[in-house]
């Protein structure tokens, strides 16, 4: 048997919106099976995993809240792989951002400081996490280093620096050796949006930066810029445009969401600095711009999926005692089917048996 | 002896790198990039040891770690040369799939223990001082991981089938000219790569701490594939590339334990930072991609 595969002379459009769709159905039914052979009653664990969470005002709520954060990141990201470029760093951004933004909280705690505390710490939170995001693109437009492999090994490096600081600088001192820092002031926590959840002004914010992005990639130059420079490296480059700015200002976008994210999370729902955050939303975020078609409001829709699958998860695991690592198992298999959804969109796959004539697929 | 024991350590820690590097090397030499050796480590090291545990036999531990990786592998080149999907994106599926299976397959092995790993102590050699002990009375991976390098080193540079990889690997368009059969051999690099990641990760669990604990790697798949860049796709460079790392991580846990006046996430940090350096410095001196294969990490489609 000899494979092989050519390119689609015209990809069918319809099949490219239904390709993540089809791969998210896919990986369902996959895990359906999978539950089944465990020996749980899926049917149990579709009601624990999907209805239970979206049956009620609290499961919607955590489902928008845990949603914002992966769609804030997601659409950083998509900046960055519409260029063709590779951040896989957002967690270590993500971090880099509740360091900064924390560290104004900690310094005007106790001082009734005002208001203007929570809106500069997310300013400081995006800032942190630019400048953490800038570090793998300087070392690649300067010097050429792999951004995959330098983004990555700067999450372990900062995740370090976190643990430093919530045990040691900035640990309550009333905190019975707690790993983790006083409660914030009020004023350096973000307000709810509706009063009671725990839904705040963060997701307004990703909204916000949603509507901005879809209109940045679908209606400007700098939109069109960032799409060439990835698909068409030396036509960018001859159309005038410095491929090594727009590697900068992608990872830029893209680190100043993610530390958004991570300041947002530590003012809002943690109320204080953890001297660990591994929340994993950086790596879950790589899923959700891919299954977002790296589009905007598809990423707004896959951070619902997403956020879904992590809260029925999380309830699994205490209604039908269905370890959580499954849940990150599938996860994998939906990034690897959506890929696959999508070459088979652009790739026709020919498959011949011994010697005989070609049978496409 | 001190600088005996931490030569001993150093051993230990390189090791794994070593073997996660040289299949890394071979499926990249075919032109294939897979960033998922984090998750094909991580899955042998959970079926490792949880094989270990359940025949009580570390040979079959190892057996059980190596079809691990293997498997893992073959979904990454399904999906990859079967259906052509993005090789980065694939191999980063590939590690959070790896991670979350792990977990989940390692759940009921977590705290259970093994006992350490005989030594094979070669005759009269492993007798003479210091070189004795360091050098002959190592565990069996340690010698298998050199005898690895010598036969990548040896098929890649002296036989056919070696010269044929590089071809396809160099060049997959002229390769397929030539009437080489890409998918095929890279199909074989890509599970070779799987296998010695499997391998690596039972080290890890077997021998490097003997117990099993969800997502162990913490990052050494991902320094291995960072080895390659830095050996510019040479086996013996790999080896002085992951006795570096060793050296970095092992020099790390003993300056903690010496309670130096530094705090210990700096030493933690380092081996990370030190990667960054490494690269860093490789690219300053020899440009970033001195010695890659020139069809690495491109989907190979007929036009």
């Amino acid at each position: 048997m000899r494979i092989e595969l050519s390119r689609r002379p015209d990809p069918s459009p319809v099949a490219r919106a239904l390709a993540p769709v089809f791969a998210a159905v896919l990986v369902f039914a996959l895990g359906a099976v999978i539950v089944y052979l465990m020996g749980k009653s899926p049917s149990q664990v579709f009601y624990a995993y999907i209805v239970y969470p979206l049956s009620d005002a609290w499961g919607l709520e955590q489902i928008i809240a845990k949603a914002t954060p992966l769609a804030l990141i997601a659409v950083g990201l998509s900046y960055c792989a519409r260029a063709n470029l590779w951040n896989i760093g957002a967690e270590g951004q993500y971090t880099m951002g509740a360091i900064f933004g924390g560290w104004l909280a900690i310094h005007t705690h106790g001082t009734d400081a005002g208001y203007w505390v929570w809106p500069t710490m997310l300013v400081l939170g995006a800032l942190g996490g630019m400048l953490w995001g800038l570090v793998p693109a300087l070392l690649k437009t300067r010097y050429n280093v792999n951004e995959i492999l330098s983004s990555l090994m700067l999450v372990y490096v900062v995740q370090q620096l976190l643990d430093y600081l919530g045990r040691g600088p900035w640990r309550d001192p009333q905190g019975r050796n707690m790993p983790n820092s006083a409660i914030f002031d009020g004023n350096a926590i973000i307000p709810s949006m509706i009063d009671g959840t725990s839904v705040h002004y963060e997701t307004l914010i990703a909204l916000l930066v949603v509507l901005i992005s879809a209109v940045v990639f679908s209606r400007t130059v700098f939109g069109y810029r960032i799409r060439l420079t990835g698909d068409a490296p030396r036509a960018a480059h001859f159309a005038g445009y410095d491929n090594r700015t727009t590697t900068l200002i992608v990872f830029a976008i893209s680190g100043a969401l993610a530390g958004l994210a991570g300041i947002a999370e530590i003012s809002g729902t943690n109320h204080q600095i953890l001297a660990e955050i591994r929340t994993g939303y950086g790596f879950t975020s790589i899923i959700v711009a891919f299954l977002g078609r790296l589009n905007p409001i598809g990423i707004l829709f896959a951070s619902l999926v997403l956020s879904l699958s992590v809260i029925g998860g999380q309830n699994a695991q205490l209604m039908v005692k269905l370890p959580y690592d499954l849940t990150s198992t599938f996860q994998g298999l939906l990034l690897m089917f959506i890929l696959a959804a999508d070459a088979m969109v652009s790739y026709r796959l020919h498959i011949f048996r011994g010697k005989g004539r070609s049978h496409a697929v | 002896m001190l600088f005996e024991s931490i030569l001993l350590t150093i051993i230990t820690a390189s090791t794994p790198l070593l073997i996660a590097a040289l299949g890394e090397l071979v499926t990249e030499k075919a032109g294939v990039l897979n960033l998922g050796v984090e998750g094909m480590m991580v899955m042998g090291a959970a079926c490792g040891f949880a094989g270990a545990v359940i025949f009580d036999s570390t040979v079959l531990g190892v057996l059980c770690g190596t079809l691990a990786g293997t498997a893992t592998a073959l979904l990454f080149a399904v999906v990859v040369l079967g259906f052509g999907a993005n090789q980065t994106g694939a191999g980063l599926a590939l590690t959070i799939f790896g991670l979350g299976l792990s977990g989940l397959l390692g759940h009921s092995f977590i705290g259970a223990k093994r006992e350490p790993v005989s030594m094979l102590f070669i005759p009269y050699l492993s007798d003479i001082p210091f070189f004795g002990k360091v050098l002959f009375s190592q565990d069996a991976f340690v010698y298998f991981s050199f005898a690895l390098t010598l036969l990548v080193y040896l098929f890649l540079n002296k036989t056919r089938a070696g010269l044929n990889l590089r071809a396809i690997g160099e060049n997959h368009n002229s390769a397929h000219v030539l009437g080489l059969p890409v998918l095929k051999i890279r199909f074989w690099a890509i599970l070779f790569g799987g296998a010695c990641a499997g391998i690596s990760g039972v080290y890890l669990s077997l021998v490097y701490t003997r117990f099993w604990s969800t997502g162990m790697t913490s990052g050494k798949g991902w320094i291995a594939i960072a080895l390659v860049v830095f050996a510019s796709w040479k086996p013996g460079w790999a080896v002085v590339g992951a006795y570096i790392f060793g050296a970095a991580s092992v020099l790390q846990l003993h300056a903690q334990a010496a309670q130096f006046n530094i705090p210990h996430q700096i030493l933690t940090a380092f081996p990370y930072v030190a990667t960054i350096l490494a690269l860093l410095i490789k690219s300053i001196r020899y440009g970033r991609m001195a010695g890659a294969p020139g069809s690495l990490g491109i989907d190979y489609v007929l036009d």
